[in-house]
């Protein structure tokens, strides 16, 4: 559904306008130039537990879309999530570093950092462990899911499709997103501005959207299973108030390919810590995992 | 040259000019006018188009119409950025009036002691007085009523033009709309045979040019008039800021996407007051379009995507014949995606597998 391009052109809006480019991001008002140390995120650590994941991707029966099937996933050890978004000043210190690209969002200070993309994210991630000396990561669409609880939705679903009218899977996930109503607030607020769930993770389904690690798959299945699986990397799967999938430059959602209706406002993300030495952090920046 | 003819009719449509301002020579004209049946017709907002008949009643009558001016702030972006709008009758586009050849279309204008600036309506259906501009200048606290004959059948664009340039700043503000002026008989293919529309939407597309800060976000102004000097040097660079339909970004699509049914015959009237556009029905086609917008053409048939000259209106008819949700987009794909100029249709009814349908779902390539 994501790269339809009917529901691609529907997601528009006026997005690109505030395209403001790179180059003009930061101005000189910034308060940020020192070199400081990365402040240490607030955490928050969840104890082990299961949920119910509708799957990310596309998936097919008998040639035909069908709902995600929903996968009970567990996490088997304490997760600790940052319990805020990264803020803008967070992303900052990154940029003076020089190991990051200024945001395409111009404001500073205690908002979450929008307007990057997941090479941004990841950038930030990579350079945060070499700064702390451990591992900093974005979270798998599981561990994010896990931490949204209640605020979890996952992909706005058409249904089962009907084989012999693919429209009408189309029309039922338009008009399902249509009717949540939700109105575009591009405006990012102070971090908690949207409260905190049961887990005790705040700002999850606001107006920023979180990148994951978690790469966009078209799957292919049979009463018994899956028949086979193909996976983009080249996109990942970004989850807030509903799912979608962006490619991995995209920073402003509203102009980068998301389903249908309400395109994501902003693009953000928090990171996950891992628990576990510097040696085996740099093992898996290097690809030994 | 001028044949003995045309001098001829020349002088009579000044003589009904002088007429419809009430001037002593043409009085007979005025009577045998006002002797005509009147209606009265109340607009309604774009893009829908108030009650018609496809095909006239009896002979021709006074169609009466009333619009209010107002100037009010209007947000034309899902990013809050506010135009300081102009509009006729409170939307943007103003609303389509519809008569028939041969009808007398009245327009009362009021502009209410609420706005700042003066307005007017050039109607492109109209003959002489500059389209009726000469004759409708009003100011706030003003009202006027003007009448003109529909002589010729088509869609046709009506916008401001209080001279020089407060014309094109008062039209890239928001102040334009559309006449639909249907043959008597209504509409034919391009047989000669007739054609009759099951819905009928009017899509405005309007260029709006926003003045920028220093940090390139869009500006705020308190009133229209402070953002003229701003608003001027962004319109002289001829680069709109946004491309819109209906007033605004995004505003015919989700809950206000347009409706249609497979098998009705939908009329989109398509206007542009100031730059050319190219709609296109993405996965649909225009089966008989009017590019010109006049119905004294015969139409084009089978057209993927049609021209609207930037000051004209076109109208394409369609039938559709598949169920789904359609793009209807200006096909420059840069304004459509970028700059906000695309609409939705979910069209209900029964999928055709002849039409279209996908034979293998996507797999890996066999190897």
């Amino acid at each position: 559904m994501s790269f339809d391009p009917v529901f691609t052109l529907g997601t528009i809006a006026a997005a690109a306008l505030i395209g403001l480019g790179v180059s003009n991001a930061i101005d000189g008002a910034t308060p940020s130039r020192s070199r400081v140390p990365a402040a240490v995120a607030e955490l928050v650590a969840l104890a082990p537990g299961s949920l119910e994941n509708p799957q990310p991707g596309e998936f097919l029966r008998d040639n035909h879309p069908v709902p995600a099937p929903v996968a009970k996933e567990t996490i088997d050890t304490p997760l600790e999530i940052m319990k805020f978004q990264v803020t803008a000043s967070d992303y900052d210190r990154c940029v003076s570093d020089g190991a990051c690209k200024p945001a395409d969002s111009r404001l500073v200070g205690n908002v979450p950092a929008t307007g990057v993309s997941f090479l941004d994210a990841q950038a930030y991630a990579n350079w945060l462990s070499a700064k702390t000396g451990e591992t900093w990561r974005l979270p798998t669409n599981v561990e994010w899911a896990y931490a949204a609880s209640e605020r979890f939705r996952a992909d706005i679903e058409g249904g089962d499709g009907d084989p012999a009218d693919p429209a009408r899977r189309w029309l039922t996930q338009y008009r399902t997103e249509a009717a949540l109503g939700r109105k575009a607030d591009p405006e990012p607020r102070p971090l908690g501005a949207f409260g905190i769930n049961s887990k005790g993770v705040a700002d999850i389904a606001g107006n920023v959207w979180e990148w994951t690690s978690t790469c966009y798959a078209h799957v292919t299945m049979t009463s018994d299973g899956v028949a086979s699986s193909l996976t983009n990397c080249g996109v990942h799967v970004v989850e807030g108030f509903h799912r979608t999938y962006m490619s991995n430059f995209i920073r402003d959602g509203k102009s980068g390919g998301c389903a249908v209706g309400t395109p994501p406002d902003n693009l953000g993300f928090r990171l996950v810590h891992e628990r576990g030495g510097f040696l085996q952090a740099a093992l898996r920046r290097l690809g030994f995992t | 040259m001028l044949t003995r003819r045309e001098a001829l009719l020349g002088s009579v449509l000044t003589a009904a000019a002088v007429a419809a301002i009430g001037s002593a020579p043409a009085m007979a004209a005025v009577t045998d006018v006002a002797e005509l049946p009147r209606e009265k017709v109340t607009l309604v907002a774009p893009p829908f188009v108030h009650a018609h008949d496809q095909v006239a009643k009896g002979g021709p009558k006074i169609v009466e119409f009333t619009m209010k001016i107002e100037e009010k702030p209007m947000v034309i972006d899902a990013d809050g950025t506010q135009l300081n709008a102009m509009t006729y009758n409170g939307s943007i586009p103003g609303p389509l009036m519809v008569v028939h050849e041969g009808d007398y279309l009245e327009l009362t204008l009021i502009n209410p002691d609420t706005n700042t600036l003066a307005h007017n309506i050039d109607f492109h259906a109209a003959t002489g007085g500059l389209g009726g501009g000469a004759l409708t200048l009003i100011n706030p606290g003003e009202q006027v009523t003007l009448r003109f004959k529909a002589t010729r059948s088509g869609t046709f664009v009506y916008h401001c033009a209080p001279g020089g340039a407060m014309i094109p700043w008062h039209v890239v503000s928001g102040m334009s709309g559309a006449v639909m002026v249907l043959p008597r008989d209504g509409l034919r293919d391009e047989k000669g045979k007739p054609v009759r529309y099951d819905r009928i939407y009017y899509i405005g597309e309007n260029d709006f040019y926003i003045p920028r800060d220093e940090q390139g976000k869009f500006k705020k102004y308190d009133s229209a008039g402070d953002n003229y000097d701003d608003t001027v040097k962004v319109m002289r660079g001829l680069v709109p800021t946004h491309v819109v339909f209906n007033g605004k970004a995004g505003s015919l699509t989700g809950e206000n996407a347009m409706k249609a049914k497979v098998g009705e015959m939908v009329l989109i009237v398509h206007s542009q007051a100031n730059r050319d556009t190219r709609p296109h029905l993405i996965g649909g086609h225009g089966d008989f379009v009017w590019e010109h917008g006049k119905f004294g053409n015969p139409p084009a048939k089978d057209l993927e995507t049609w021209f609207i000259r930037g000051g004209s209106a076109g109208a394409a008819l369609y039938a559709f014949r598949q169920p789904g949700v359609y793009a209807y987009v200006n096909h420059n794909l840069i304004e459509a995606v970028e700059l906000g100029a695309t609409a939705h249709f979910t069209v209900d009814g029964k999928w055709d597998d002849d039409l279209m349908m996908q034979v293998e779902a996507p797999k890996a390539i066999a190897s």
